[in-house]
């Protein structure tokens, strides 16, 4: 789909965001559409949900990557793309550099021995009828490694368990302790990156910290990378050293962790961190908030132009018709947005277009002027294809 | 002094299960003023919902047994009859839960849900009745009211769900509001949106409000006064500020400290409470957080009472042994409130 140089220009952008040469995972304007289907006995395909829209992130060895926004914003089917539970429609995937966006089954399995995930409700995603130490030596049988027994053992007493409920099944162990057992899961086959999706959401908040705590203690034990899925952004805040946020299937900001929470540049942003209370009685009736009426649109048809557009306070015309790159600003602070907040003149006048902008986005920067495009991408076609172009494509392939 | 709406006192409920008796709300005494918002704040188990359910009725199972009593203006809830509750429930004291999907009839239109319970206690015409239902559901926020009123539940958002929910319970104007988690389920915008239309609402109308959440950041959003419940018993009771910056029971400490922030920079460890919940079958003797509190001592293995142990503070009341004077030194961890790893007192 992208021609050499272009992919070029991307890991350009990623070493000066990261400052390591390869990130271990990267995406590449991935896109993941879920086909709506009507009809009795033919099935047409009548519409799709676009949950990711070309989504361009990269994540380096021992960072925490945190994914916000609201159901329904697509964070959940990006994490589940990452470990590639389900198969991009479109974009790139990399693992350590390599392409694995259309490997099958059986060529992941090196892939799956590295990249791990934890799902969020920890009832359903346990097999009610597996003692725990089945649960947590399935992992290790599959890869083929030896002496699971004691090493069940000893991941069940370092994520918190008692090493003698080896036997247990899970209906016998409360919520918190049922995380945990999903944690020394996915602990089993000694990852580098654990995808973490909403891991403490369900959760009360004094077993949230609990696991929190431990899910810090692992990462600083074993190395790990995470990507950490939430829509609690305090949570977030505390875990992560970057942060994403996205919005019906876009990223709208990209940011240093501290730095989104004092200067958030997108009004989604900043409608996001309004919205959510303060545990603190004077700080909150002091602050001044700005709520947000309506809720997102459908992302079968998504708006066009920038998708946050409807709800807005700060749109105008341009927002409705061109869809704005991710602008880059000092601090490798990304934002898509044309009317961006919380930066001075210099700064909105030093922007660059980001090569990770989604290919959909227009050219016009903040400051008003066009960024000039590259040579390579000049005879590109824009856009990424329809479902029927690329269906036609897998036929002919 | 604001007229008193409710009176909780030594409030009990257990069910009987195959596993033994649960103990879910043991002694539990509150009060509402008018024009006030009482927020109950615990974790799962904590016996919150079950507290406010029982006020209406929802407990009364084969298996359950209550005790102590709920005073509506001189009636006792707890020995009401059935048809006595029913003319109570939605006039005098309306309920919203957590889950609207699974609170409104998935068959019938939401305007005549809202028609029907008027009905159900007022004389009046269907016209009328709608011409209200209409007006409640703008006040709370849906747009074009008229034509919404003919949709079905599931052609509403969560969002949307709620507020028709919300539209319901203010139908006969009552004047106990108790909502139970009525965000949790939604998101933070939308959230946002709720809880600033259920504030402009309760500004205008003099009815009392019991909040029933598990979110420290919507109780300091919210509430006047705050009751933190743990294993069916309230630990402290206070103002929302005496709750947040002086708070007297260590599970409070626990609950402040666990909470995370996102308007500062994170303490590299959050001071979780170790340990979890007791069972409410086979609760510990005396205090219940005593087997995951680093302060307990000998005294605590019999039950303290819910008293003010403040003296500048009548209103403040907690059941922990500790002296005040102690507690302010035990409290801090890294800068702010939270359960720290502490030694047993003298």
């Amino acid at each position: 789909m992208s021609a050499e140089p272009d992919r070029d220009a991307l890991r350009d952008a990623e070493q000066s965001l990261t400052g390591t040469d390869q990130p271990l995972v990267e995406t590449e304007h991935l896109q993941l559409y879920f086909p709506v289907k009507k009809g009795i006995l033919v099935d047409r395909t009548i519409g799709e949900v676009h949950a990711v829209d070309d989504v361009s992130l990269a994540l380096r060895e021992g960072e925490t990557l945190g994914v916000v926004g609201e159901s329904g914003c697509g964070k959940t089917t990006l994490a589940r793309s990452i470990v590639r539970l389900l198969e991009p429609t479109a974009g790139t995937l990399r693992f350590r550099g390599e392409d694995i966006t259309h490997l099958g089954r059986r060529a992941l399995n090196p892939v799956h021995r590295q990249v791990q995930i934890v799902f969020q409700d920890p009832i359903s995603s346990l097999n009610p009828r597996k003692r725990v130490g089945q649960i947590v030596g399935t992992p290790m049988r599959l890869h083929g490694i030896d002496g699971v027994e004691n090493r069940v053992s000893e991941l069940l007493e370092r994520v918190g368990l008692n090493p003698e409920h080896i036997n247990r099944f899970p209906h016998e162990f409360s919520g918190g302790q049922r995380q945990r057992i999903g944690v020394a899961r996915a602990l089993a086959v000694n990852p580098r990156l654990i995808v973490l999706d909403e891991p403490v959401s369900a959760l009360d908040v004094s077993i949230q910290a609990q696991v929190i705590n431990l899910l810090d203690d692992l990462q600083d034990d074993f190395g790990l990378s995470y990507v950490f899925i939430a829509h609690d952004l305090a949570v977030v805040r505390h875990v992560s050293d970057r942060i994403a946020v996205m919005y019906l299937g876009k990223l709208m900001e990209v940011s240093p962790a501290t730095e989104l929470y004092s200067k958030p540049i997108h009004p989604y942003t900043e409608a996001l961190l309004s919205a959510i209370p303060i545990p603190d009685p004077e700080e909150n009736r002091a602050r001044e908030r700005m709520v947000i009426g309506g809720e997102p649109p459908n992302p079968i048809t998504p708006p066009p132009g920038c998708r946050f557009h409807t709800r807005c306070p700060r749109a105008t015309e341009v927002c409705r018709t061109v869809e704005p790159p991710l602008a880059e600003y000092p601090a490798g602070h990304l934002a898509a947005c044309h009317h961006p907040m919380n930066v001075d003149a210099t700064e909105i006048e030093s922007a660059t277009r980001s090569p990770l902008s989604p290919l959909t986005s227009g050219r016009l920067l903040p400051n008003g002027k066009e960024a000039p495009v590259p040579p390579d991408e000049a005879d590109q076609e824009p856009g990424v294809p329809s479902w029927g172009e690329r269906l036609k494509r897998r036929l002919t392939a | 002094m604001a007229e008193r709406l409710l009176d909780v006192e030594d409030l009990k409920v257990s069910f009987q299960t195959e596993d033994g008796l649960v103990q879910a709300v043991d002694g539990v005494s509150f009060t509402l003023d008018r024009g006030e918002v009482l927020a109950i704040v615990g974790e799962s188990g904590s016996g919150k919902s079950v507290s406010v359910m029982t006020l209406v009725g929802l407990t009364r199972t084969p298996n359950s047994r209550f005790g102590g009593s709920a005073k509506l203006g001189g009636r006792d809830l707890l020995s009401a009859s059935e048809e006595e509750l029913e003319r109570i429930r939605g006039a005098e004291i309306a309920m919203i839960f957590q889950d609207p999907i699974s609170s409104l009839d998935p068959v019938h239109r939401i305007g005549d849900q809202i028609i029907e319970q008027i009905q159900a206690h007022e004389e009046i015409s269907k016209a009328a009745a709608l011409d209200r239902a209409v007006d409640l559901m703008e006040r709370v926020g849906i747009p074009n009211a008229r034509q919404r009123a003919r949709a079905f539940p599931h052609e509403f958002s969560g969002g949307m769900r709620q507020r028709a929910m919300i539209a319901m319970a203010l139908s006969l104007s009552p004047s106990v509001l108790i909502a139970d988690e009525p965000t949790t389920a939604l998101d933070v915008t939308i959230q946002a949106q709720i809880l600033l239309e259920m504030k402009q609402l309760s500004q205008g109308s003099d009815s009392g409000v019991i909040f029933v959440t598990h979110d420290l950041g919507v109780v300091a959003d919210i509430a006047d006064r705050v009751i933190v419940m743990y294993a069916g018993r309230v630990v402290e009771q206070g103002t929302l500020d005496e709750i947040f910056y002086d708070p007297q029971h260590p599970y409070t400490w626990g609950l402040l400290g666990s909470v995370t922030r996102m308007d500062r920079d994170p303490p590299r460890r959050l001071p979780a409470i170790p340990g979890l919940p007791p069972s409410l079958i086979d609760p510990p003797e005396g205090c219940h957080f005593r087997p995951r509190c680093p302060y307990a001592f000998d005294r605590c293995t019999e039950v303290p009472a819910l008293e003010a142990r403040l003296n500048d503070a009548p209103g403040h009341l907690d059941r922990c042994w500790l002296e005040p004077s102690e507690k302010r030194g035990r409290r801090e961890v890294a800068g702010r409130i939270g359960l720290g790893q502490g030694t047993a007192a003298a």
